[in-house]
């Protein structure tokens, strides 16, 4: 029985060699991009776009997936730093929870690369991101343009995962802009999560406890989908925004389910994010700051 | 006698799969074996390993604890909260300790006295500490801690740092609870056959209660060390890591029925996850595949202690 326990886990040892391909063990300069959750397309699309631009130019990429946990966070960044990279982009779980993390980056001297979220600290060579302050402000904006001949404006409200700087930033954007206006009431703001199953969830149980409202804002597009769902089933045409501009949300977009969405272009944050550390290794400079825009993706 | 050597067996099976992987790792990257990889490592596991030693004693007596993340995560803010408050970093590491015993002893009760399932009653314990997580952050990360409390998950002593200090600490003390104490005996005699402790005497609510207080008083200092590693302290922490306590007592040859394991046994096996963690991202498994591998030696570990029992 022991023979027969070594001899499996041999086997499977070898097979992760084997799935880690023929690596060589050249030091060909290395990037390396530590990714906050691969549960949701918008950060799977960030990759899949870094990745193509590694492709493209020819450098060596590692990915590394977070799981949403700072600290794993930092475990991926610590490691990245063994394997020698000469650059780290970062695509942090939380503004505030990786500043200590790329405190102790910095002091490998690795340039680093935020991508999609801040950070509050530490050292960086360049942050790109889209604004999510602005964009939940364009898609209050959109409300309101889009039901500006109603007297009143009843808005409902799927926020993202409760404490993530996400969620913070664009309910942040979306309430400043309708601070003050008298005729607009957000009649529920509810946490969905960021997923598609509690989207329909939480937008079920409001349609059962405030059915009479005008629009919905779901911080991203995954939640605004599983509301689509919901106000199918229960037969309600209103003002449905997202908020990512995810492959499922533009095609939505487009056979009218879902009437907007704050496209963020995440193969474009993955693809900028990667020439400009293959630049940064090369010793070439970059901005500081590299906005990428943010598009209201409309019928 | 016999179910010593048994015991001794199974250890060596897990320590034998940890060499196995180290010295594979090791061939297939020059990077693993660095002293700066390895201190990685260690410091990497120990909020891992510090729950699953307090895991350990619950499994032991034939429970489970899935709330230890809800745990780490309140104790985790409390622990924020009084150093913002008071400056001071012993109210900063007692008070914290002092809500993870209460919580434990809240899940003690309602299993032992309240007689409800330890995989229900910890599950709603888990979901209702989440909330009041939640509600007391404000849904918002607790930062900006001075860098006196951020030591405590930072500081180097020598080349060892000093939550690997702290891990091998409470690894110690709860081997010598375990086995050279009465207290531990009584543990595993529960473990083994409740209702025998039971008609032999021992108080067997007492030691359940005290074993839950034990995993709750761990992961609030697991909660500490994360917080002060990360500098902040997240409403969101802490989530899954029961899993992956529990992952490391099963793969250290802890029975999931109790009455057999050690504590030792679940350091190796939270070792077997880091190895496995930092390894493959150092020979670069795409973080797809990183999953299946996880899960494909925790089932290995499963089979192998059903064989043992049979």
């Amino acid at each position: 029985m022991n023979k027969k326990l070594l001899s499996i886990i041999v086997m499977l040892v070898m097979a992760i060699g084997l799935l880690s391909g023929c690596r060589s063990n050249n030091d060909n300069k290395k990037i390396g991009m530590v990714i906050s959750t691969l549960d949701n397309p918008f950060f799977v699309s960030m990759k899949d776009g870094a990745e193509k631009e590694a492709k493209e130019k020819g450098y060596d990429l590692v990915v590394l997936n977070s799981q949403n946990d700072p600290g794993k966070e930092r475990s991926n960044v610590e490691d990245l730093v063994q394997l020698g990279v000469s650059a780290i982009i970062i695509n942090p779980t939380d503004s505030e929870a990786v500043s200590n993390t790329i405190k102790v980056a910095n002091k490998s001297n690795i340039p680093i690369i935020t991508v999609d979220r801040q950070a509050n600290g530490g050292k960086l060579v360049s942050f790109i991101a889209s604004d999510n302050i602005k964009g939940g402000k364009e898609a209050a904006e959109f409300i309101l343009n889009k039901l500006k001949n109603k007297s009143t404006i009843k808005i409902v409200e799927l926020q993202g995962t409760p404490g993530s700087s996400a969620s913070r930033d664009r309910g942040k954007g979306f309430h400043e802009a309708l601070a003050g206006k008298k005729n607009v009431e957000i009649v529920a703001s509810q946490p969905a999560d960021f997923d598609r199953q509690k989207g329909l969830s939480v937008m079920e149980n409001i349609i059962q406890s405030k059915p009479d409202f005008d629009a919905v804002f779901a911080q991203n597009d995954e939640m605004a989908l599983g509301a689509v769902k919901a106000l199918k089933t229960a037969n309600k045409h209103v003002v449905v925004i997202g908020f990512d501009g995810t492959l499922d949300g533009e095609t939505a977009v487009k056979s009218g389910d879902m009437t907007a969405t704050i496209a963020q272009q995440p193969i474009v944050e993955g693809k900028t994010a990667v020439d400009s550390a293959g630049k940064v290794m090369n010793g070439q400079s970059i901005k500081k700051y590299i906005p990428i825009d943010i598009v209201i993706f409309k019928k | 006698m016999n179910v010593n050597i048994k015991e001794k067996l199974f250890k060596n099976k897990s320590i034998l799969a940890l060499v196995v992987l180290c010295v594979l790792l090791s061939i297939m990257t020059p990077r693993f074996l660095t002293l700066a990889n390895i201190t990685n490592i260690l410091n990497q596991v120990s909020v891992n390993a510090i729950i699953a030693v307090g895991m350990t004693f619950v499994i032991l007596t034939g429970g489970i604890d899935l709330s230890v993340g809800s745990i780490l995560a309140i104790c985790g803010a409390v622990s924020a909260v009084t150093i913002k408050s008071t400056g001071n970093i012993f109210l900063a590491i007692i008070i914290p300790i002092i809500v993870g015993v209460l919580i434990g002893f809240i899940n003690g009760f309602i299993i032992a006295k309240g007689r409800i399932q330890a995989f229900v009653a910890t599950l709603a314990i888990m979901t209702i500490f989440r909330g009041v997580t939640y509600v007391y952050t404000s849904g918002n990360p607790i930062s900006s801690l001075p860098d006196s409390y951020n030591s405590i998950g930072n500081k180097m002593i020598g080349v060892i740092p000093l939550p690997v200090i702290i891990t091998i600490i409470v690894v110690i003390i709860a081997y010598y609870v375990l086995s050279k104490t009465r207290f531990g005996r009584y543990i595993y005699a529960l473990g083994g056959n409740e209702d025998s402790a039971r008609l032999s005497g021992i108080n067997t609510n007492k030691i359940k209660t005290i074993a839950y207080v034990v995993c709750g008083a761990a992961a609030a200092v697991g909660g500490i060390i994360a917080t002060s590693r990360i500098g902040s302290a997240s409403p969101t922490a802490g989530i899954g890591f029961e899993l992956d306590a529990i992952a490391s007592v099963v793969i250290g040859g802890t029975s999931l029925l109790g009455g057999e394991g050690t504590v030792i046994g679940t350091i190796i096996g939270a070792l077997i996850i880091g190895v496995l963690n930092n390894g493959l991202n150092l020979i670069d498994v795409s973080p797809f595949y990183q999953q299946i591998v996880k899960g494909a030696v925790i089932l290995l570990a499963v089979l192998a202690d059903r064989k043992r029992s049979k």
